[in-house]
């Protein structure tokens, strides 16, 4: 039972999409902890449990009970590798740019393990059981990447501070403990700030994506026809309306649509509204007006400008007409038009396009 | 329990790179041929769930518009999950566990070639600890796959699980790998991240699938031989790898238990393991002994559709026992790092 997606072939249009979050993460308790021991101790912390373990990176809760974990830790900063990978070909955003490998490590005094690279030179540098020390960065935030990587501990009792040390901590004693004792230091007026940033509260996680937008059979044949000053839609089969933009399909009776239809340049606002709020990135100087264009022959209304009239001039059932870009202009999408402007014919009667509004 | 069976089941042909067809235009003529296999009018189809993943594209709410394959008009009782499609299944099968409805709709799809798929889906991980190390997905498997073997197993199992799977894909026309590769040869290929190498991993590939499930008496009147789910459970286990025995798979296990794999012998097995050493995990996990026939689709290994992958080894089992060639089946999907959420579900054809 299989469909074969389709026999003809198509140039589809292709662009770049780049997707970003520049979000910040509020960290709680315990992670923000962790992240301002790592940044003004230079120590990794780990959580305590109900059950007597220590849980490494620590968590607000214990997974395995879901109980709250009772205080934190220090843990060594050296420990034992539980598994390994080596990656041959470290990608942009990875840790270290040359060869490394990932690792679980369980520190010296924890239960759990932690990811993290290890900078070791070769894969024959590695095996399951051999021991690591963390290296830290110089200038560090309050971030899991304040750890630059692991690396192989030297001597062969291997690394630093075999046991945790100073007992448990609650993590208001941590934030207090470090070199950096005031909290509420953002606010600039106490003049601190670059000298004591605070506990870490929040980190900072910018996440880009970069991917191929692909357009599709219907959307590419759409946008070819805007590069020849030609409107395309498609009619569906089931119930004969008329998209534009196509998509290929009706939503409406879920049914792939084939049968194209070229659109005259002319139609009708079926309702519009005048933008007065600037915003960043605007191109056009407010107020202007925005509108659902019916193009005469179409059954979806199109959405675009409305321009060469005022904007309190244009109204529903107002007649208008593409402009189209000059051809030394002309671009691939919906700007291949650069607006509609009215025509001067009379009003469409309402009945023309009261399904629409 | 009401008795629920998978009554139809279709599929894309699996692509590396389905560039003429946007979502809905790779998803619409699967649905229409699960709908008009499963012999019942799509006006009559009592509940619809999708299952997908909008970063893979990278299209925030490209699920709504995935429902332009459907046609949700007049108004339809729809719902979503961002997982795969073995998921929304699950929810297919409590939701008509109600009573008031009798079908269901099942879909999912994904287009994982349009972005950088093993760094997307490292962005579903911790995003305190992990995700800004942008530790990817096949480095996850990595470290799995060297747990498993210091286990006490070796890089020449996982090749004898490559092998099998293109050999298997011979005879499957859904799959993107297939062949019949020699173990010395998979052997001396270069690591891609130590201990896998790229065979090691699953093809990327752009698809869809959909089943249709109905309950008792319809399921009778529209399927010669309805593949009823006498069981299905899945269970989580905590997310942080360092809290995990990689080696094994103890949800699995659960969900195997809980979904009854073993109160009867087991004809062929189904298991969504994308990297080769997890066939051996799961196969384990569920309890399976050497007489069960594992993935005779090729599996995930041969083909890998993000989001549908899991989906589509059920409608395999259904397949099988629906054809005749099995009495009783288990699919196996899993979500999440290195297997850390399995669902299990058991299907079962009429004794004749």
């Amino acid at each position: 039972m299989s469909t074969s997606a389709g026999e003809t072939r198509v140039p589809v249009m292709e662009a770049p999409n780049v997707l970003e979050f520049p979000f910040s993460r509020s960290t709680g308790p315990v992670i923000g902890a962790f992240m301002t021991a790592l940044r003004d101790e230079a120590k990794i912390l780990g959580a305590t449990t109900a059950t007597g373990k220590v849980i490494v990176p620590p968590l607000e809760y214990d997974p395995e009970t879901g109980e709250a974990t009772t205080g934190l830790v220090d843990v060594g900063s050296s420990g034992v590798v539980t598994t390994w990978a080596w990656v041959r070909e470290p990608g942009p955003k990875h840790p270290l740019a040359k060869p490394f490998a990932w690792a679980l490590i369980k520190l010296d005094g924890a239960d759990t393990a932690l990811v993290h690279a290890v900078d070791a030179g070769s894969p024959d540098a590695m095996s399951t059981g051999m021991r690591v020390t963390a290296h830290f960065k110089p200038e560090r935030e309050g971030h899991i990447r304040d750890i630059e990587c692991f690396v192989p501990s030297s001597g062969s009792a291997g690394g630093e501070s075999g046991t945790p040390s100073g007992g448990v901590r609650t993590p208001e004693e941590v934030f207090s403990s470090g070199t950096a004792p005031n909290e509420g230091s953002a606010d600039a007026s106490t003049g601190q700030a670059d000298e004591a940033p605070g506990p870490v509260r929040k980190i900072s996680t910018p996440i880009e994506l970069v991917y191929r937008f692909t357009a599709g059979r219907a959307t590419s044949r759409f946008v070819r026809g805007l590069l020849d000053f030609k409107i395309l839609g498609q009619r569906c089969p089931s119930c004969t309306k008329v998209y534009v933009p196509p998509r290929g399909s009706c939503a409406k009776c879920g049914v792939a649509t084939e049968e194209e239809v070229e659109l005259p340049t002319t139609g009708t606002v079926t309702t519009f509204c005048v933008v007065n709020v600037p915003f960043y990135g605007q191109k056009i100087k407010i107020p202007y007006v925005t509108a659902t264009i019916l193009l005469d022959g179409a059954d979806i209304g199109l959405f675009h400008l409305i321009q060469e009239c005022e904007a309190d001039e244009v109204h529903m059932g107002m007649r208008v007409e593409a402009v189209w870009q000059e051809p030394e202009n002309m671009v691939p999408g919906l700007e291949a038009i650069q607006h509609f402007r009215p025509t001067g014919e009379p009003d469409a009667d309402y009945d023309t396009y009261k399904e629409h509004v | 329990m009401r008795e629920v069976a998978v009554v139809s089941f279709a599929q894309s042909v699996p692509a590396r790179r389905a560039d003429e067809f946007n979502e809905v235009e790779l998803l619409m003529p699967v649905v229409h041929q699960a709908v008009a296999d499963s012999g019942i009018p799509k006006g009559e189809i009592g509940f619809t769930i999708s299952g997908s993943c909008d970063y893979l594209a990278g299209i925030p709410f490209a699920f709504v518009s995935g429902l332009d394959a459907v046609g949700a008009w007049p108004p339809i009782t729809e719902s979503h999950v961002e997982m795969d499609g073995a998921w929304a299944l699950y929810e297919a099968w409590v939701r008509l566990q109600h009573g008031d409805i009798d079908s269901a709709l099942v879909y999912s799809f994904g287009k994982s070639s349009l972005g950088p798929l093993t760094d997307v889906l490292s962005q579903q991980l911790d995003p305190y600890y992990l995700a800004p190390l942008w530790l990817d997905s096949v480095s996850v498997a990595a470290l799995q796959a060297r747990a498993w073997l210091d286990a006490g197993h070796s890089e020449e199992e996982m090749a004898e699980v490559v092998s099998a799977s293109r050999r298997a894909a011979r005879s499957n026309p859904n799959t993107q790998l297939a062949g019949d590769p020699d173990l010395k040869e998979l052997l001396a290929q270069p690591y891609l991240v130590d201990p896998l190498r790229r065979h090691d991993c699953p093809p990327i590939g752009d698809g869809a699938a959909a089943v249709v499930l109905a309950v008792g008496d319809l399921a009778r009147s529209v399927s010669e031989r309805p593949a009823w789910i006498t069981g299905i459970d899945h269970r989580i286990e905590p997310h942080s790898l360092g809290a995990r025995d990689l080696a094994s798979s103890a949800s699995t296990r659960e969900a195997a238990r809980r979904a009854g794999v073993g109160r009867g012998p087991v004809d062929v097995a189904e298991v969504h393991a994308p990297f080769s050493h997890q066939v051996p995990i799961v196969a384990e996990a569920l309890g399976l002994d050497g007489g069960v026939e594992v993935n005779p689709s090729g599996g995930a290994l041969a083909a890998n559709v993000v989001m549908a992958a899991g989906l589509v080894r059920i409608g395999e089992a259904a397949a099988r026992i629906s054809g005749g060639s099995a009495t009783r089946a288990v699919a196996h999907a899993t979500a999440g790092p290195a297997l850390q959420q399995n669902l299990v579900c058991v299907l079962e054809g009429d004794k004749r």
